[in-house]
């Protein structure tokens, strides 16, 4: 299954200068490809030690708004670059994400961890303690976080193994 | 070591990574999860170590929540990158970019060891201040080598492919 109606789409792209140039430099794809797993490290971390925190395994000495205060700027830094490196990698071989299920899958699952993570962040503006006082909520969004998170990463890992033959 | 190469390829889980279609690419992605969250965890420290950033925490504090998560994805990270290795080890041995990742990562490893032996030693006199040249020079060394190990490793995957 392709999403047919990004076929031209995918088809006009591969045919832009731009797209040609990505391909004919060698390095610039495994470069970009290496900026974009750096991003996501910093992604991954902040991530993971905040939903932890939400989850208890680091008790109370220090207050979870402390904890998104220290992380979650560079988590959403770390996401403007993987938007970048990430159309980078969409111009260079367009065919191969756009037509692609598991890159499709991969854009709905990113749209619904940014949802987690800024559903874990709002509330705290208003009131710090916020998940202290919601604990039952703040298990189940940090559950629910880091395995859209985790399936976001290995969705992206199997963009290259389930290409569509017919594209 | 060739003949120790091509023996590590003939083991029967070696031929079931490299024939399976499904195998590789799960551990791939086990590897990949392991790499992000220890490059992601020690970042954390190496720029704690560099003064750039300011948690409110003590170092001490910050490297006994930090570090056991980074060790722990180190080991995975060793694993699944065995694992990959054996599938398909002459190949991966004779790779420029994989020889070099085995490198840095050599000097990734005594890098933290030394860090972990020598500049803690006396930790408590500095543990809340702007850190020594000593710490922000081991801190910069270990951002730069982990970069290098990813940067390496996506190479080596994109001249395997």
């Amino acid at each position: 299954m392709a999403l047919d109606f990004v076929a031209p789409l995918a088809t006009w792209l591969a045919a832009t200068p731009l797209s040609a140039l990505i391909g004919e430099v060698a390095w610039i794809v495994p470069a970009v490809q290496s900026l974009h797993i750096l991003a996501i490290s910093v992604v991954v971390a902040g991530v993971f030690l905040i939903d932890l925190r939400l989850l208890g395994a680091f008790g109370e000495s220090d207050g979870i708004a402390a904890y998104t205060r220290r992380y979650l700027p560079w988590v959403w830094w770390a996401l403007a670059v993987l938007l970048v490196t990430g159309a980078i990698m969409i111009v260079s071989e367009p065919v191969r994400a756009l037509r692609n299920t598991t890159f499709v899958v991969k854009m709905v699952l990113i749209v619904v961890a940014v949802t987690l993570t800024g559903a874990t962040q709002r509330p705290l503006k208003a009131d710090p303690d916020f998940w202290r006082d919601h604990k039952t909520r703040a298990r189940a969004l940090a559950l629910a976080s880091l395995t859209v998170w985790v399936a976001v990463i290995a969705c992206g890992r199997w963009i290259a193994y389930t290409q569509d033959p017919g594209a | 070591m060739t003949a120790l190469w091509s023996a590590l390829e003939r083991l029967p889980w070696s031929i079931a990574i490299r024939e399976g279609s499904y195998l590789f690419p799960t551990i791939e992605t086990v590897h990949v999860l392991a790499i992000t969250l220890l490059v992601g965890t020690i970042t954390i420290v190496d720029l704690r170590l560099l003064g750039l950033t300011d948690s409110g925490k003590s170092l001490r504090a910050l490297s006994a929540q930090i570090l056991p998560f980074t060790w722990g994805s180190f080991c995975v990270a060793t694993i699944s990158g065995a694992l990959m290795f054996a599938s398909r080890a002459t190949v991966y041995a004779g790779t420029a970019p994989f020889q070099a990742k085995m490198g840095v990562l050599l000097a990734a490893g005594a890098n933290m060891l030394l860090f972990q032996v020598i500049l803690f030693r006396d930790v408590a006199q500095w543990d809340r201040l702007a850190p020594p040249p000593r710490a922000k020079l081991a801190g910069a060394l270990s951002l730069g080598f982990w970069i290098a190990v990813v940067v390496l490793g996506r190479w080596t995957g994109f001249v395997m492919s």
